[in-house]
């Protein structure tokens, strides 16, 4: 049986589901996905009031908070927002298109630690993310930067220039936060060689970038009161006043060579290998430099790469390794209660919650990172917990769904002289094979 | 120590599932006073070992490393009558059989021949002869007339076994704590990452920071991490079942029983674990005990000839037992098929001579009452396996 169809569904999707057809020519299936439009449900697709919507929630928390006991309407707008998109990572066929998404989302973190960022993170993914995943880079650089969460998170949304009316006015001033992980997360990287001096002209060529939380149109707003006036330099290059200057910033900073290298990198360690191959990273590269950033075609370098059809190189974060059981092992019919209920509360018992990442670098993507004693015995009791579960299929059923041809016949025969279903069932979730993708 | 009953399954006497570790416990109110707890030994309990044939001329030459001491020595089996033992862990066990409330069954196993455990559990579980998605014991406990005061017989919980589903139980999940593995499981995973230079290395030394050594994993020592013991889960499970208004079905299940390896050792955990069950369960009973039968099965026996690894692989014929004051016990139920090799299944396994659903059928037709009809909706297609007669005491 050949292995690159089972490969490409658990490399470069979220794992085969229970009934998935095997495509049969791989490299069109993973094609197909880029140059068509996106499957997401509508509840998905951009919305332009979804960021206001969220706005308006949080607002009306603070302004009437609901009585005690009851949950605020941001936090039930963010679990309603966060089970649409697992329900669909659980679900799609289009798996490769949507870990794109996730990928991005995770390339920009946003994360619930600041307030005001859970009830817009699902308008963030709808309106910043998933329009731009084939598209071109520095789009989606714009869009991420204009968005609330992001300014909110990165606390863009007060920062003032020094001599803007309100610095003058009130003394307000700087902050730099998301100049720089803008520059060092986002774009260039250090790797670009930049400077102190380049990250505070950054931040005054961001600054007016913010919100409008109480009339509308509420959502990004640039306040021309907050803005430094005057030109500024950023790697060498001068850039004018007011919004406009930002547009070309951003746009300068997301087309750069050295944001294209980076990008590189990143994307071939997501799909290749923790420290992929040096000629690969150079075709992503090229791909992006020769397009001016055209995703789709990042994603085509990729795929030719002989070194991203070497099966289960990459460890699974708990995202993926959820995702891809819940997946083999539950019907149809459960998939909705998953998506709401158990699945993100085992993501962040696993230490990787929806949204929640530790920095603005956001999740790592090496299996130093997230092996570790407690985190691997964490990873086997959960496998222990959910092989309980009464809707599983048999473990040979199963790991025939999971791995078909990957799974290499002595874990095969471990899972056969298992004592019970159970044993079984643990014994193929905690077995290094899927543990990784 | 009480498990977490869910509280609305507690108060209407409805039918709930307790999960503690690697135990679990399922329980169903049925219109009767009189009790019955079936035990599922999942991994294939070694019958040979536990109910020991030492009568037999072919046994030492086939397992000899694996008898225990002969009746009389010190450590050794608790004698029934000349012919068979119990194991010495099985001491409470032994007790049982002297004031006649254990009947030990030798050579059972179900109407299929099947060495895969998932499978074989599963149509024990059945009681048919192919996978069905409700237990026998959820049919029986549907066939029973209702009982004043008593609501839906079977409701949902956690962990329900295949054994106690029924048409209208299949569960939404409730989410618990992970629950651990038991020693033995671990060992198995330590061995299927050995090689990994990633996932290897962390589980091993997670391992250690949990405090489990090498002996704990080779299954020579107490698992440390065994808070909600078997015993403890009995106990609990007794006191519920005694209660006036309490269920009066229960399942529980308890592995550790798959020993392809240094068997002898690892016998003594489970076996003890099962016997201190058993006692624990009497304990909680209290006074109901006498009303009660305990049905102690498992999905297969295991081979005859010890491997090379002192242990034994997955064989056919296998020993069950019934235990408890309704219990016509203080004998052993057995037509021995001999251990010759001709006399052997495949000329490997313990010959089957009694079908495991006799034995169901036969407590189910003196403890409850069915008739004929209803054992017959309960075991499907089983006419060849009629239910045992005289094993439940009269009255």
């Amino acid at each position: 049986m050949d292995t690159r169809a089972a490969h490409a569904l658990i490399r470069f999707g979220f794992g085969r589901a229970g009934g998935q057809p095997l495509p049969a020519d791989p490299v069109q299936w993973l094609g197909l996905q880029l140059a068509g439009q996106d499957l997401a449900p509508t509840a998905l697709q951009p919305d332009p009031g979804s960021a206001a919507a969220a706005i308006t929630l949080f607002e009306l928390d603070r302004t009437d908070p609901p009585p005690p006991g009851q949950p605020r309407r941001s936090g039930t707008l963010f679990r309603t927002e966060t089970g649409a998109l697992l329900q669909y990572a659980l679900t799609t066929d289009a798996a490769f298109r949507e870990r794109l998404v996730w990928f991005w989302a995770n390339h920009f973190t946003i994360s619930t630690r600041r307030g005001m960022v859970a009830p817009l993170a699902g308008s963030f993914v709808r309106d910043a993310i998933r329009p731009y995943v084939t598209g071109r880079f520095s789009s989606m650089v714009l869009a991420v930067m204009r968005h609330p969460a992001m300014l909110v998170y990165l606390d863009n949304a007060q920062s003032a220039g020094p001599n803007s009316q309100a610095g003058q006015r009130n003394r307000r001033g700087l902050n730099e936060n998301l100049a720089r992980e803008c520059l060092e997360l986002h774009t260039v990287t250090p790797a670009a060689g930049y400077t102190q001096t380049d990250v505070t002209e950054f931040a005054r060529i961001l600054t007016g970038w913010s919100i409008e939380v109480k009339e509308p149109p509420l959502g990004f707003k640039f306040r021309p009161f907050l803005a430094e006036p005057g030109e500024k330099r950023l790697l060498g290059r001068s850039f004018g006043e007011g919004q406009q200057g930002g547009v070309d910033a951003l746009t300068f900073l997301g087309d750069h060579p050295m944001t294209h290298r980076a990008l590189a990198v990143k994307l071939a360690r997501h799909f290749i290998t923790d420290q992929p191959p040096p000629e690969a990273v150079r075709a992503i590269e090229g791909a992006l430099r020769d397009t001016r950033g055209n995703l789709a075609s990042a994603y085509r370098a990729i795929i030719a790469q002989p070194a991203a059809w070497k099966p289960l190189q990459k460890l699974r974060s708990p995202f993926d390794l959820t995702l891809a059981a819940f997946r083999a092992g539950l019907p149809v019919s459960g998939i909705q209660a998953a998506a709401e209920g158990p699945l993100p509360g085992v993501m962040t018992a696993l230490g990787q919650g929806l949204f929640n990442a530790v920095q603005p670098s956001g999740w790592p993507d090496v299996a130093s990172e997230w092996i570790g004693p407690e985190a691997m015995m964490r990873r086997v009791d959960w496998a222990y917990g959910f092989a309980n579960r009464p809707e599983l299929p048999d473990p040979v059923q199963m790991a025939d769904t999971a791995l078909g041809p990957l799974l290499p016949d002595r874990t095969m025969a471990d899972l056969r002289q298992a004592g019970s279903r159970r044993e079984g069932m643990t014994l193929l979730l905690a077995s290094p094979e899927f543990q990784r993708r | 120590m009480h498990p977490s009953m869910t509280r609305r399954s507690a108060l209407l006497g409805l039918t709930s599932a307790v999960t503690l570790g690697r135990m679990s416990l399922a329980l169903a109110a049925a219109p009767t006073d009189r009790r019955l707890v079936v035990i599922i030994l999942r991994g294939a309990m070694d019958g040979l070992s536990a109910l020991v044939p030492y009568g037999d001329p072919y046994l030492a030459s086939l397992r000899a490393a694996l008898i225990p001491p002969a009746p009389g020595q010190e450590k050794g089996m608790g004698d029934l009558g000349g012919f068979f033992g119990l194991h010495p862990a099985l001491a409470g066990l032994h007790g049982l059989y002297r004031q006649n409330q254990l009947l030990p069954i030798h050579a059972v196993a179900g109407p299929v021949r099947t060495r895969s455990h998932f499978e074989a559990q599963d149509l024990m579980e059945s009681g048919a002869d192919h996978r069905m998605s409700s237990g026998w014991l959820n049919r029986a406990v549907q066939a029973m007339p209702p009982r004043p005061g008593n609501g839906v017989p079977l409701s949902v919980g956690v962990a329900l076994p295949l054994l106690m589903r029924g048409p209208a139980a299949v569960g939404a999940y409730a989410p618990q704590t992970f629950g651990q593995p038991q020693a033995d499981l671990y060992a198995r995973l330590v061995a299927m990452h050995q090689a990994d230079a990633v996932t290897g290395p962390a589980l091993r030394q997670g391992l250690a920071e949990r405090g489990f050594t090498a002996s704990q994993l080779a299954g020579f020592a107490p698992d440390p991490k065994e808070k909600y013991s078997f015993p403890t889960l009995a106990g609990t499970a007794g006191k519920l079942l005694a209660a006036v208004d309490g269920p009066r079905v229960a399942a529980m299940e308890l592995g550790g029983w798959d020993t392809h390896a240094g068997q002898a050792q690892r016998l003594f955990g489970p076996l003890g674990q099962l016997d201190q069950g058993i006692t624990a369960l009497k304990v909680g009973l209290g006074d109901a005990w006498a009303t009660t039968v305990v049905l102690v099965m498992t999905e297969f026996g295991r081979t005859v000839q010890a491997n090379g690894t002192g242990g034994t692989d997955h064989g056919t014929g296998a020993a069950a037992f019934l235990a408890g004051g309704a219990v016509a016990g203080g004998r052993v139920l057995a037509t021995w098929p001999g251990l010759s090799s001709g006399q052997l299944f495949e000329r490997r396994d313990l010959q089957p001579t009694t079908d495991l659903r006799s034995v169901a059928k036969g407590v189910l037709a003196a403890h409850f009452g069915l008739p004929p009809a209803a054992l017959a909706a309960t075991f499907p297609d089983s006419q060849g396996a009629p239910p045992l007669v005289g094993i439940i005491r009269a009255g």
